[in-house]
């Protein structure tokens, strides 16, 4: 009993920093729509800033001043970024702004590196705060009983924001019809800005007040943010009650889960987010978002149509120069280029879901790493031939696909992508813990290709042959009949049952379909390479995906493809510098404020404008 | 259209990418070195500085078979694939004659395998996965620094010479944890059978709920306590443990723990009386280490880690392969390393034909408080080849070349 009573109140000084950093994502969602990828590394910020002022400011006001302070200026580093990177895209597609954030991401890395040195920093004490106080004979450390009592004061305090003044009709509003508001005369921009400045201040305020219990490090970004994404969605997005209530339970059930299944820390919280969604699709204090509330904002797009005879031609002369790369490129231009193709097939897979299926999926990296481990697996333990096990791996990532995308696909818009990243977080614990099969981290190696394929030119040919075979296979279901359905269930499913299509029977299909084509990218990757590791499953490359596709533009038929050769010849270009990560940041966000339709869309805009091209031209 | 942006943006990486390679001299010797430099910007540093410490007194001393050594730094990002990518620039365009680097073991055994396939020589000088040189290992790979397994059984020795007797573990939930824990209870165990293993947490990588798993650590009331965590995860171990008393009491033993890397971050709540492996640089004044250890200072202005006296033996052992094969072809560098032997400021190493690893040893000792910083005290180095598997269990281990 003693036992139990202690790990609860582990539990609930755990949720402490949680709740705060998630309710901040959660109001920021509420109101902005925004998916604040970023927000790991405001967290990250506060803790750094908070260590710093702690450094200067002495005794006990000056320690929770501050942490104080640290809220306060994360708060105002928010309201920069608000109105510097994302104020100019609100008017982008969907979900077009967690690519903006991303670039924040990359940015503010490598400036905390800049500024505070790559070693981990050891949080102070709390003065004063130091050793235990005994609760039923069990040591509680005196912080978390701070803790313990910030956090409930933290919360009621947000509670008469949002529920008894003016700042929180508004907000509240907002988060219900942000149009209504916007037309009853509330100035949108500003309140938006004070929604992301308070949401970064919580974040802050979460990264210093953690500092006792742990300290700061450059790997905290990305660390918080899969059980931040849990709490948010297991709450309900936009609700702060649920962010509370799922913070705890999170946090708690993780106490217990240490204690009596110690292995199974890394799978939990995905497994009780996809319960959760199971049962309440829209968390547990969530509401049910409105058709058409997202996935077609901004302009309609221009219906897609064949290719001109010009842009074939221009097609066929780029494969053939390509082709005949052997013969003026080195060998290493040969592996790069097998590199940036089997990446223009994986985000042409995802592109496809995205673009033509109004599907935006989070965890697409399950079937571009599935596939390379069904490969790995079959080579390893089977000791099938490489061709078996080629052929087979897009298959397997293929039924893998379908599966998850009959779970996923009751859900809709942001739940339907968290649960996705879910399910892709789900395998990659599997993989990464079952050693005794999948190598765990140490991953599968010695997977080469077959004999008459080892040669780089050859391979080249190979996989030049499969990835812009894949692309084109896809363009052609895209102007099929099944694509035609697939584009009329995005656009408007009730419209589109009503002409007797089976809509959800259609995206399942082209789930299942675009994972087998990313599963067919990660088999070319993994005999290329000749290993894999849990890294292709990782939450990163699913995200590397996603960006390119957002960058190179959703609304074109193109923008996967040429959104990823872009960006990954760049980062080999950039990579090679110290401070890369700065400058690809940079980037990212010069390219979506300048072309907030993607590159392609972009583009053809600007082509159309000129009128040089006729419409549907992408150059 | 998007093949020709496709082309344009490449055609211009291949520009931008040719250009430091014309500008580069074609008279030195280079090696390859891939690390992430971004991703583990604390090790990856004081190693680098090692590196070039070590090829600033080579060159000074007329360098390799009459030329100057030359090494090119590469940031993989920690992503094997990407890696791979650079190990064949680095082979194919560069001019590299072999590689070396990594800290992750992922990205050294993803090398590892590469170079196995294509037969290039790779000295995985950092990562510390024992089927690098057993379970995957194959004839073109070497490790120099002493593996999870030989600094385990170091451990295992320590704590079957006390009088503990139910051992509780911890240790991060991969493949080196792993590692680490099955190698200190398979030398405990031949060491002292009556042992008892009474727990084992398994806190995710740098994801530690430090409360919760010091909470299950006390529950189970070990004598001792075997700890693999490492970096932030140590620190809110160490607190929280301390906090809550969990280590009153108890002899702990911790893996890498005395390492500068690891127990200087803890400052003064660096945790006493822990057994340790690790770098116990302060008290090295005289012969080799601590020659290396002056001559570190005066070139940097900042003390060594153990990352910088890796980073130093693995230019000292490719030095010493590369005059030995006298030439700068893979397989005579592959010969070379062969039963190589390399004075270094642990003192001898020889890099065993056997399975490929060196005989580099390791740090033990007690961590203690002086002048508000974590250090070993009665240290002792302990030389790797003791504490290796006899040499029948290692054929087995490793697939024949």
């Amino acid at each position: 009993m003693e036992f139990f009573v202690a790990q609860i109140l582990t539990g609930l000084a755990n949720a402490s920093s949680l709740f705060l950093v998630a309710c901040g994502l959660s109001l920021i969602f509420g109101v902005t729509r925004i998916v604040n990828f970023a927000h790991g590394s405001l967290y990250m910020l506060g803790a750094y800033i908070g260590y710093s002022l702690m450094q200067v400011l002495p005794g006990m006001i000056g320690f929770w001043g501050a942490i104080l302070l640290a809220g306060v200026i994360v708060g105002v580093i928010g309201v920069a970024i608000e109105m510097l990177v994302l104020r100019p895209v609100y008017r982008a597609p969907e979900l077009f702004q967690l690519v903006a954030t991303f670039g924040v991401i990359l940015v503010i890395q490598d400036l905390a590196l800049i500024i505070w040195g790559p070693e981990d920093l050891l949080g102070p004490r709390a003065p004063g705060l130091r050793g235990v106080v005994r609760i039923m004979g069990e040591p509680i450390p005196k912080y978390d009983i701070a803790l313990l009592v910030i956090t409930p004061l933290v919360a009621v305090a947000l509670w008469y924001l949002i529920t008894r003044t003016r700042v929180g009709v508004l907000v509240r509003a907002a988060t219900q019809d942000r149009e209504m508001v916007g037309a009853l005369g509330v100035n949108q921009a500003w309140l938006f800005t004070g929604v992301f400045a308070l949401g970064s201040a919580l974040a802050g305020l979460g990264g210093a007040l953690q500092l006792p219990k742990g300290g700061a490090d450059l790997m905290m970004d990305f660390n918080i943010l899969p059980p931040l994404f849990v709490v948010v969605v297991v709450g309900g997005m936009g609700s702060l009650p649920g962010a509370y209530l799922a913070a705890i339970i999170i946090s708690v059930l993780n106490v217990f889960g240490v204690a009596y299944m110690p292995q199974s820390t890394l799978v939990l919280m995905f497994v009780v987010m996809i319960v959760v969604l199971m049962i309440r699709p829209y968390g547990l204090f969530g509401r049910e978002e409105v058709a058409g509330e997202h996935g077609q904002a901004g302009e309609p797009e221009r219906p897609i149509k064949p290719a001109s005879d010009k842009i074939r031609l221009l097609v066929t002369a780029g494969i053939v120069i390509l082709a005949l790369l052997p013969l003026y490129g080195s060998s290493f231009a040969q592996v790069l280029t097998t590199d940036i193709l089997i990446f223009c097939l994986f985000a042409a897979s995802l592109h496809f879901l995205l673009g033509l299926g109004g599907m935006v999926s989070f965890g697409h990296a399950a079937y571009y790493g599935g596939g390379a481990y069904v490969a790995a697996l079959l080579v390893t333990h089977a000791g099938s031939p490489m061709e078996l096990a080629f052929i087979l791996a897009p298959l397997g990532a293929g039924l893998a696909a379908l599966v998850i995308g009959w779970v996923c696909l009751r859900l809709t818009g942001v739940y339907f992508a968290m649960l996705t990243l879910a399910f892709a977080q789900l395998l990659w614990s599997l993989v990464f813990q079952w050693g005794t099969v999948t190598g765990g981290d140490d991953g599968l190696i010695n997977i080469w290709p077959a004999e008459w394929l080892k040669d780089t030119t050859i391979y080249f040919y190979f996989a030049l042959f499969f990835a812009v075979g894949g692309i084109l296979v896809m363009r052609h279901v895209a102007h099929s009949p099944f694509g035609y359905a697939l584009r009329a269930a995005r656009d408007s499913e009730r419209q589109a049952e009503a002409t007797g299509i089976n809509t959800k029977q259609v995206q399942l299909l082209a789930f299942g379909f675009a994972g087998m084509m990313g599963g067919l990218a990660g088999a070319l990757f993994v005999f290329s390479k000749g290993s894999v590791f849990p890294n292709e499953l990782e939450i990163a490359r699913s995200f590397d995906a996603l960006i390119v596709v957002f960058l190179g533009g959703v609304k074109t038929l193109s923008g996967g493809v040429v959104g990823a050769g872009v960006f990954k010849a760049i980062e080999d270009v950039l990579t090679r510098f110290e401070y890369w990560r700065l400058i690809m940041g940079l980037l990212i966000i010069f390219v979506v404020i300048l072309a907030p339709d993607g590159i392609v869309g972009s583009l053809r805009k600007a082509a159309r404008r000129v009128g040089g091209l006729k419409a549907g031209g992408e150059e | 259209m998007k093949r020709s942006t496709f082309l344009k943006a490449m055609i211009a990486t291949a520009t931008l990418a040719a250009m430091p390679v014309c500008a580069v001299a074609q008279d030195t010797i280079k090696i390859g070195e891939i690390n992430h430099y971004k991703r583990m910007a604390a090790f990856a540093g004081p190693y680098k500085q090692g590196i070039e410490l070590a090829i600033d007194e080579v060159n000074a001393a007329g360098g390799v078979l009459g030329k100057p050594l030359e090494f090119i730094f590469r940031d993989d990002q920690g992503e094997p694939g990407e890696a791979i990518k650079i190990a064949e620039e680095l082979m194919t365009r560069e001019g590299a004659v072999m590689l070396t680097g990594t800290i992750l073991s992922n990205v050294g055994l993803a090398i590892s395998s590469f170079a196995g396939e294509k037969g290039y020589v790779y000295l995985a000088s950092e990562p510390l996965a024992d089927s690098l040189v057993w379970g995957a290992g194959n004839k073109y790979t070497f490790r120099l620094r002493a593996s999870t397994y030989m600094q385990a059984a170091m451990l295992a020795e320590a704590a079957a010479n006390t009088d503990a007797k139910t051992f509780a573990t911890i240790a991060p939930n991969y493949a080196y944890g792993k590692d680490a824990v099955a190698a200190f209870k398979e030398n405990l165990l031949r060491l002292k059978p009556d042992v008892e293993f009474v727990a084992e947490q398994w806190p995710g990588v740098f994801k530690i709920d430090a409360g919760a798993e010091v909470q299950a650590l006390e529950r189970a009331k070990p004598d001792a306590i075997y700890n693999v965590t490492f970096g932030p995860d140590l620190a809110k171990l160490v607190r929280q443990g301390t906090d809550r008393g969990l280590f009153e009491g108890r002899q702990v033993f911790g893996l890498l723990s005395g390492e500068p890397e690891y127990i200087d971050p803890l400052g003064d709540e660096a945790p006493e009386g822990w057994i340790v492996t690790g770098y116990p640089w302060y008290d090295l004044q005289d012969g080799p280490g601590g020659d290396f250890v002056a001559a570190y200072q005066a070139r940097w202005d900042d003390y060594p880690r153990v990352g910088s006296l890796v980073g130093y033996m693995t230019v000292q052992s490719i030095a010493a392969a590369l005059t030995k094969a006298g030439s700068t072809e893979s397989d005579a560098i592959q010969a070379a390393f062969e039963d190589l032997q390399v004075a270094t400021p642990l003192g001898g190493i020889t890099f065993r034909s056997i399975d490929n690893q060196s005989t580099a040893g390791a740090y033990v000792g007690t961590t203690a408080l002086r002048d508000g910083k974590g250090v070993m005290v009665d240290w002792a180095y302990k030389d790797g080849a003791d504490y290796l598997p006899s040499d029948e269990e290692v054929s087995k281990l490793r697939p024949a070349d």
